[in-house]
């Protein structure tokens, strides 16, 4: 495990000199797969929300669908996205491809299934507990799904970091709508694939563990701002 | 806080006004849920200022009804309705203030569940949400806010998170909620039945203390004792039919349906 | 059930105001995350299609600073299999191409999504194998190599991708007159992967593989691989560069991406390419039509 050992120390020298390239990468990375996560939580939240409380003919068939699409491989999505922004695409004309905006756009379609079927968890399952309540209290089937996602507001954090280490440790997509461009659509794992693929294993493995050591240090710092603001609800959770 | 537990007489003191408007009434109503019939042919008024205690075994239907009458449950068959003239006079003066908004259709209604489900906020927001739901502007909500932490004694707690407090204190909670609502019926399911026996003392109080005002409530309750102690009319359910229906006194004294006596015996053992 | 708090818990004043912190911070984040840098659209940059040998050869680390700095335009390479790079650059979504596989290049001219093609460099494919060589394939000649390969029934990496180097690969086993698919179970291996995956592959296997000389010298994880055939004239490699039609695409970036072509085969590109070495070894040479 050589290897293993000589990656970690890489990983470590990376990091304590800051290395330019690696500080760029790591940061559009946080800034693709962060803002797929923001807009993933709007729609996807939405979504499981109103899925949850909703009844209409074909319920259980988009239920079925959104449980399918979690299945959904990332390389498919970034070949769907490929095919829709590329020049003989319908929004060719928009002339994103290749940009980071592409890659956003490919990782918000592969969260919002996520953050919709697990929200849609969390609300029906609070809403066995407290549904008939907040009815004799006068609140709609949308306002009782919005105050219950209040409610369980520590599970909706970790469906959002759940949806966030899907969309970070993804390639397929990113690799596809952005081009593995030096410079401009770089991120930490297409980068690893190209090391790998270069056959520097030991450079690939060094910016997988510093991948995971960014991860690592966001979910900490919200973990410990989480805390520090409503402590009796990790109580309750 | 002071509680005043209602004593073995208290039935004598709970009297009806003569002529009380009826609230709700139910014409042969039956609920069925899938091939169950949890309820069957129903027929009852509820009146102003009544205390009515719904008993029975479990799976006698009593939740069920209790829900019917607050419309949480669908009819299958049958009718519910209301008599909007009975609003004016749901209240003996000076001790329960009208309802801010008068309902143009249903009375005002609030439930208090056997578990309360307390959003994951403080006592007072959680206060305030359920005033926001009904629609209670914001200087009207912070005033029955405060009025509702002082009746229910909360007050100390108001920013202390709602899943800190203890079952009975919980439970006070969800009374203080459904107080400020300003309802004209309040509905209790089982309220006092997950608390310990000083929890259960503490919470029949107020309960008793808010009837006292003029409030109409309809409980459920396992507990015979305590429908003795609260109640001024008491019906009992058996599989889904209403088998008795008497004012309080009459239900402990007179001679009741064997099964009904049977339950009778079982229960009241145990108080 | 009295349920006992042993903890302070903030007061309410302190509580609104870390709530107030965390809104504040998610909102800066989310503002921050979502402002893009300023828009390109006034950027002089162009897209060019390459394959993934070329770029991992290092040339391009090399070259496109010298164009950027005599030029002033920024060159941004996607790196895919030759098959790809020109499906890419049919649809438009390229400005250039710079791949190695004439006939798919005259091809693409043919069909009128270029206006030319012109020569820029060449390399070499070399036959890589284990040191012990068992198939003895060792020497100048690859079709006698490959011959030997099949009769011996060693394992071969093909890439199997479409790739210019596939298609040489293919085009080697023809004038050998073997058929891959007549091998041993198992011997011919396709992983359908680029030049490095491939190296990797064999290097982890022992097996055989053609490969081009550039990216063999990047390589790192070579085990007990060397280069066993080299110097055929069979192995001959031509580079061209294709700039999209823009009366196919209208978008397209002619005019930068004639700058490119024009400065790749004029003696500084060419000079450029031929100062790229790695070891002391030049991976590339120029030969662009004067």
């Amino acid at each position: 495990m050589s290897t293993v050992s000589e990656s970690l120390s890489l990983a470590l020298e990376l990091i304590g000199r800051a290395d330019p390239e690696l500080t760029r990468i790591a940061a559009l990375s946080l800034r693709v797969s962060g803002s797929a996560c923001l807009i993933g939580a709007v729609v996807g939240l939405a979504l499981g929300a109103w899925l949850a409380v909703a009844r209409f003919p074909g319920d259980r068939i988009v239920v079925w669908g959104l449980n399918t699409l979690l299945a959904l491989p990332s390389v498919v999505v970034g070949l769907l996205v490929y095919l829709l922004l590329s020049r003989a695409g319908p929004l060719g004309a928009l002339g994103i491809l290749f940009t980071p905006t592409a890659m956003i756009v490919a990782q918000s379609i592969l969260v919002v299934p996520l953050i919709a079927a697990l929200s849609r968890r969390l609300v029906l399952t609070a809403l066995r507990e407290g549904g008939d309540q907040l009815r004799s209290m006068g609140a709609g089937s949308g306002m009782s799904a919005v105050l219950l996602l209040l409610h369980e507001r520590v599970g909706v954090l970790t469906v959002l970091l759940t949806a966030f280490g899907r969309a970070v440790a993804e390639v397929g997509a990113v690799m596809v709508v952005g081009g593995n461009i030096n410079g401009v659509t770089r991120v930490m794992t297409t980068a690893i694939a190209l090391e790998t693929s270069k056959g520097d294993l030991a450079l690939a493995l060094a910016l997988g563990f510093v991948l995971l050591g960014v991860v690592g240090i966001i979910n900490g710092a919200l973990a410990w701002m989480q805390q520090g603001v409503s402590r009796s609800a990790e109580v309750l959770a | 806080m002071n509680h005043r537990e209602p004593g073995p007489s208290a039935g004598q003191d709970r009297v009806l006004p003569i002529a009380s408007k009826p609230l709700l009434s139910l014409r042969q109503a039956s609920v069925q849920f899938g091939a169950v019939r949890a309820l069957e042919n129903i027929d009852l008024t509820l009146h102003a200022g009544e205390r009515l205690a719904l008993v029975g075994a479990n799976g006698s239907g009593k939740t069920t009804l209790l829900r019917l009458l607050h419309g949480l449950v669908p009819l299958s068959t049958g009718e519910r309705c209301w008599d909007p003239r009975s609003l004016a006079g749901s209240h003996p003066a000076g001790s329960h203030p009208i309802a801010a908004r008068p309902s143009p259709r249903q009375p005002t209604m609030a439930m208090v569940f056997q578990r309360p489900f307390l959003l994951n906020l403080s006592v007072r927001n959680n206060l305030r949400i359920a005033l926001w739901l009904r629609g209670v502007g914001r200087a009207e909500r912070g005033l029955r806010i405060r009025q509702a932490l002082t009746r229910v004694g909360l007050t100390a707690l108001a920013d202390r998170p709602a899943g800190v407090l203890s079952g009975g204190q919980q439970q006070r909670l969800a009374l203080g909620i459904a107080w400020a609502a300003q309802p004209e019926v309040l509905f209790l399911d089982e309220p006092t039945a997950s608390l310990d026996p000083s929890a259960k003392r503490e919470v029949e109080g107020l309960i008793d203390e808010l009837a006292r005002e003029g409030l109409t409530v309809v409980m459920t309750t396992h507990n015979l004792g305590q429908a003795k102690r609260l109640a001024t009319r008491v019906i009992y359910l058996e599989a889904g039919r209403l088998v008795v229906d008497k004012p309080v006194v009459s239900f402990f004294s007179e001679a009741l349906p064997f099964a009904a006596e049977q339950f009778l015996q079982g229960e009241l053992s145990w108080n | 059930m009295e349920l006992n708090r042993t903890f302070q818990p903030m007061g309410a004043r302190a509580r609104r105001a870390s709530l107030l912190a965390v809104i504040g911070t998610v909102i800066m984040a989310g503002v921050a995350l979502l402002m893009a840098p300023a828009a390109h659209a006034e950027d002089r940059f162009i897209v060019m299609a390459s394959t993934t040998s070329t770029e991992q050869s290092g040339l391009f680390n090399h070259l496109l600073p010298l164009f950027k700095q005599a030029s002033g335009i920024e060159v941004r390479v996607v790196a895919v299999g030759t098959g790809q790079a020109i499906d890419m650059a049919r649809r438009g979504d390229a400005d250039i191409a710079f791949v190695h596989d004439t006939a798919a290049e005259e091809k693409f001219v043919a069909e009128g999504f270029a206006l030319k093609r012109q020569d820029v460099m060449y390399n070499d494919f070399v036959l890589i194998g284990p040191a012990r060589d068992p198939a003895g394939t060792a020497g100048r000649d690859v079709v006698g190599a490959l011959r030997k390969l099949a009769a011996n029934g060693a394992p071969f990496i093909s890439r199997g991708d479409k790739s210019g180097t596939h298609a040489a690969e293919l085009r080697l086993w023809k004038r050998a007159a073997i058929d891959p698919a007549s091998f041993k179970a198992g011997s011919y291996r396709e992983c359908g992967c680029g030049m490095g995956p491939a190296l990797n592959m064999a290097s982890a296997t022992n097996a055989y593989v053609l490969a081009d000389r550039g990216t063999w010298l990047a390589f790192r994880n070579r085990g007990d691989l060397k280069i066993l055939v080299e110097g055929d004239q069979s192995l001959f490699n031509q580079y061209g560069v294709l700039v999209v039609n823009p009366a196919r695409h209208p978008h397209v970036k002619q005019a930068l991406a004639q700058t490119f072509a024009d400065w790749i085969v004029s003696p500084a590109g060419q000079g450029a390419i031929a100062s790229y070495q790695v070891g002391g070894e030049s991976l590339f040479f120029p030969n662009a039509r004067k």
